[in-house]
């Protein structure tokens, strides 16, 4: 790799950069959208429960509506931290 | 029969009113009757990107509160046959545009027997911008190579798919991308989204791209649809998009730097 090639590498990041947190971000706003008004808060509710008796991050809890046939589930997952 | 095409983005400022003056005016070129509307109530504007804004006597609301006819509002442009100008209302009144009465305006440009209704929507996913998209069979989604506008655009395209009567009624609004304001040579440095970047992203067909171009300014300066400048590569572009738009298969232009320069030679591949 040349020395020119490391500039258009490094330059490159930006854009890559904006692509990939553009990817995580539409991701999970999809996911939200086509749930329930309430979905947000709930979400928000069940974390700050759990935070009662372990530490964990608001990225940690995932709250989803998915559609089934005639019935809807609630999913809910939450990642708990590593026991150290 | 008529179709109603709807020019949005969620974000301002991105080139909808741009487009919508451009597109209309490459459609009614192409010989069909082409109305373009401006539901940007309270900010006026495509009056004057398209040049009729000394020619602005009724607006959309007037037709709506039947204080003007349809027909006396319409404001027929004077460079191209079959395209006319609908402009909105200055009033402050948020609440101007009722859904019946833009369902009824709707109607009676069909019946009047308009090709394509062309729908500038104002920026937001308020009442505005739902105004201008629930009625249509089509969207073009406006989107600028940039991370704010390519996710206002996945938000709009989520309306599109819940909010829209077609949605309502379980049929889907047909969908197009079009890039704006693209800069091939920031792409090529990595700082700009590219064209691939956007549609893994957004996964919609795309219509067309069209290039950062000074000549989309000076258009608006004299108040030309800048389809018109025939010789810029903004108003090229804007000619390719109807053209596909209307079933042509066109080659995607303007999206790579320009071949040239003993530099690039140079260290080229
Ligand atoms: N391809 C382009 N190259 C350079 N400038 C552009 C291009 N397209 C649009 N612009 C500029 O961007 C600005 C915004 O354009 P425009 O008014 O069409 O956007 P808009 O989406 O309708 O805005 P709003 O959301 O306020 O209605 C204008 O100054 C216009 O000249
Ligand atoms: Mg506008």
């Amino acid at each position: 790799m040349g020395l020119f090639d490391l500039f258009r590498q490094n330059k490159k990041s930006s854009a890559n950069k904006a692509k990939e947190r553009l990817q995580i971000l539409i991701a999970h706003e999809r996911v939200n959208r086509n749930g329930p008004d309430y979905l947000p808060q709930l979400r928000y509710d069940i974390m700050k429960v759990i935070q009662k008796y372990i530490p964990i991050d608001e990225d940690q809890v995932k709250v989803q509506v998915e559609n089934g046939h005639g019935y809807d589930v609630l999913e809910l997952n939450i990642t708990l931290p590593e026991e150290k | 029969m008529s179709k109603v095409i709807v020019i949005t983005s969620g974000k301002g400022g991105v080139g909808k009113t741009t487009t919508s003056a451009a597109f209309a005016t490459g459609l009614a070129s192409k010989g069909y009757k082409t109305v373009v509307i401006d539901f940007d109530v309270g900010l006026r504007n495509l009056d004057l990107i398209m040049g009729v804004e000394r020619r602005v006597v009724y607006d959309f609301v007037n037709v709506i509160n039947g204080e003007a006819g349809l027909r006396q509002s319409l404001i027929k442009d004077k460079r191209v046959d079959n395209l006319y100008v609908l402009p909105a209302s200055q009033t402050r009144d948020k609440d101007a545009l009722s859904m019946k009465g833009v369902e009824s305006v709707i109607n009676e440009l069909k019946q009047d027997g308009f090709d394509y209704i062309v729908c500038d929507s104002p920026a937001g996913i308020e009442k505005g911008a739902f105004m201008a998209l629930y009625f249509a069979d089509e969207a073009i989604v406006v989107t600028n190579p940039e991370v704010s506008s390519v996710r206002d655009s996945d938000r709009i395209l989520g309306i599109l798919q819940s909010k829209s009567r077609k949605a309502e009624e379980g049929g889907s609004i047909k969908e197009h991308l079009l890039i704006t304001r693209y800069s091939p040579k920031r792409v090529e440095d990595g700082e700009m989204l590219s064209v691939e970047d956007i549609l893994d992203i957004l996964a919609i067909p795309l219509l067309g791209v069209i290039p950062e171009s000074e000549s989309v300014l000076q258009a608006s300066n004299q108040g030309n649809p800048v389809i018109l400048e025939t010789k810029s590569t903004a108003g090229q572009a804007y000619e390719d998009i109807v053209d596909r738009f209307l079933g042509e298969t066109v080659e995607h232009r303007f999206l790579d730097v320009e071949k040239q320069g003993f530099l690039k030679r140079l260290f080229g591949k």
